[in-house]
């Protein structure tokens, strides 16, 4: 070190690497999207035990759950169809929903260890930042779903390509809206014990009111409406649809085991559905957007 | 005269109730290393952030490598690097992970991005662990790191606040090391705060700040010579005679301290053969010390550094409360 210092050619090799940093712009920010999305995929390809440790739940509900509950719940299905079979759609977007969460958590714990200050520092936009996080919670999240989708066989559903697309499209909806609903509340709340109380008191509701469990007609009065209030709702049903509409059921009893969200008896059609979902992440992500643009 | 680097007038900046920084000016030229001596909780930090763009002035402006750090936020963090007390590393990634993040974040064009990269682990002597996570490294190569990450997108200005705190005396002296060899190196702005007097003596210029305000400005000397004092000490065959004679015959004020006739003298190295010529009791040894930068603060603030930390925990505590009632 102290002969490379002293030697005169020390300067010209201080000179040779001069730096320039480009205007910010466009270019500046996609490539901040990029590195904050790979440091999510890093860091989940680091930590094997996470992505254990969150599939052990869906596998829980679809095995054990869909088994135990099969021979009573058989009954109130058509026949020939499997308990596992229905609630294989619901288990998809549980498989997503607590990595999605914790995905955004990361945010909380990046505040924690001081590494969120280097990010915030830099000359790149706020929303570059958030996009990026959401895009990796997004990715990660689709990842888990993966392996559930590999299950499929499990609850007698084809390993169909167009239908494969179809769930992969919705669970990357699903997991960047629940990625941007979690870094818009690790905006707000700062510190992690709190963070995760509050996450885990929504999330059981949110995923029991979804459907994922039960059809979604002939419920009470209150339930139904709970339901219908229910983002996930929106999401669950569509890939219900999309699960069923590649099983060989009769039409009438399709329509019994998967009716669709209902309104006051208008039946929102899967597009609709989904635009909402889509309208729901956009609206989230700008909001947590604005709460990284504050300032002390 | 140069455009002055980090240009700061009047600025306040208040939280709920309580007053962090409370209206100060200062500037910093070019190539300059800047220091900011105080106590914990006396506002370094705060004006640090500011400076960063991580915080907004209540009052006042600052301007850091001639953009203002309000209205143009972006350009003064692509000027600056930032090393801050607490790491700001992703402990999970490899040290050059780290350092890719970084780069990306600020645009580092990627030809340049290997040599720079290299230039600066081979500075703070970590090219061999580039490879190794993060949680690997000890403290001392942790804040190695993120000096060398500070430097990769080549600020004008680098920020290190309270850079050797928390690590052992060594590791801080090897700190130092880095920093001034990196001074030689890289045409940089160094701003610094601290709450140690010997790192201060390192700087070019010092400000102490003490309660949100700057109560001097100027080189170490300056400031030690502004004390005026020289502190002599002598040990004789009878110091408490020699004590009484001192207080008669030049009308100081001597105490024993640490075993020695100590006391305040002008110009000491003048007095000493007076005192030879003209005290009876027989002098055994003598020591002349110029006035250290704790004297200095002690003469601004009226209190030792360390008196002053233990008063400002109370004031942060209020601070603290204050700040997460605001929130």
């Amino acid at each position: 070190m102290a002969i490379e210092v002293s030697s005169p050619d020390a300067a010209q090799v201080t000179e040779a690497i001069r730096v320039s940093v480009p205007e910010a712009g466009l270019r500046q920010d996609l490539r901040a999207v990029n590195i904050v999305w790979r440091r999510e995929l890093i860091r989940f390809r680091n930590d094997r035990l996470r992505m254990v440790t969150s599939l052990v739940q869906p596998i829980l509900f679809l095995f054990v759950l869909g088994t135990g509950l099969g021979s009573l719940a058989g009954h109130g299905l058509p026949h020939g169809i499997d308990f596992k079979t229905f609630i294989y759609p619901g288990v998809l977007a549980m498989s997503v929903l607590f990595t999605a969460i914790f995905a955004a958590a990361s945010i909380v714990w990046d505040r924690e260890f001081g590494f969120l200050r280097e990010m915030l520092v830099a000359p790149v936009s706020r929303s570059a930042l958030v996009i990026g996080k959401c895009l990796g919670g997004a990715t990660v999240a689709t990842f888990q779903g993966l392996v559930i989708l590999a299950l499929a066989g499990v609850a007698h559903v084809p390993y169909d390509l167009g239908l494969f697309l179809t769930v992969i499209g919705e669970l990357l909806l699903l997991s960047f809206t629940l990625t941007a609903f979690g870094v818009m509340m690790a905006g707000r709340i700062k510190q992690m014990q709190a963070f995760m109380a509050l996450t885990q008191m929504l999330v059981m509701p949110l995923f029991f009111l979804s459907g994922a469990l039960y059809p979604l007609n002939g419920l009470p009065a209150w339930l139904t409406v709970l339901t219908r209030l229910d983002p996930l709702t929106y999401i669950v049903s569509p890939m219900r649809h999309a699960v069923f509409s590649h099983l060989n059921i009769p039409p009438q009893a399709l329509h019994q085991i998967a009716p669709g969200v209902t309104w006051n008896g208008w039946e929102v059609p899967v597009g609709l559905s989904l635009g909402m979902v889509a309208l729901m992440g956009a609206v989230l992500l700008g909001i947590a957007i604005v709460e990284f643009r504050r300032t002390e | 005269m140069t455009e002055p680097v980090v240009l700061v007038g009047d600025l306040v900046k208040r939280y709920g109730e309580v007053e962090a920084v409370r209206g100060i000016s200062f500037e910093v030229q070019p190539g300059e290393t800047f220091g900011f001596l105080g106590p914990n909780g006396a506002g370094k930090s705060t004006t640090i952030k500011i400076l960063c763009t991580l915080a907004e002035p209540t009052k006042g402006a600052a301007r850091v490598a001639g953009f203002d750090v309000v209205k143009q936020r972006d350009m003064v963090r692509r000027n600056i690097g930032l090393v801050f007390q607490d790491t700001t590393l992703d402990n999970y990634l490899t040290g050059e992970q780290n350092l890719r993040f970084h780069a990306d974040l600020y645009g580092v064009p990627r030809a340049q991005l290997q040599p720079r990269m290299r230039q600066v682990l081979d500075m703070v002597g970590l090219w061999d662990r580039r490879q190794a996570e993060v949680a690997t490294y000890s403290g001392g190569m942790k804040r190695r790191l993120e000096i060398a990450r500070g430097l990769l997108h080549a600020p004008r200005v680098l920020f290190l606040d309270e850079p050797t705190v928390g690590l052992d005396p060594q590791t801080r002296s090897s700190i130092w090391e880095y920093i001034n060899d990196l001074k030689q190196r890289e045409d940089i702005t160094i701003f610094l705060t601290t709450h140690y007097m010997d790192e201060a003596e390192n700087c070019d210029r010092i400000g102490i700040i003490d309660h949100g305000k700057i109560v001097a400005i100027d080189t170490p000397e300056n400031l030690k010579a502004s004390v005026g004092t020289d502190r002599v000490q002598i040990s004789t065959a009878n110091d408490e005679a020699a004590i009484k004679e001192i207080k008669d015959s030049f009308g100081l004020d001597a105490a024993i301290h640490e075993g020695m006739v100590t006391f305040n003298v002008e110009e000491g190295e003048h007095f000493v053969p007076r005192l030879f010529a003209e005290l009876s009791q027989q002098i055994r040894s003598v020591s002349v010390a110029r006035p250290s930068l704790d004297d200095v603060f002690m003469s601004y603030t009226g209190k030792t550094i360390r008196d002053a930390e233990a008063t400002v925990g109370d004031r942060n505590r209020a601070h603290m409360m204050a700040f997460r009632r605001g929130r």
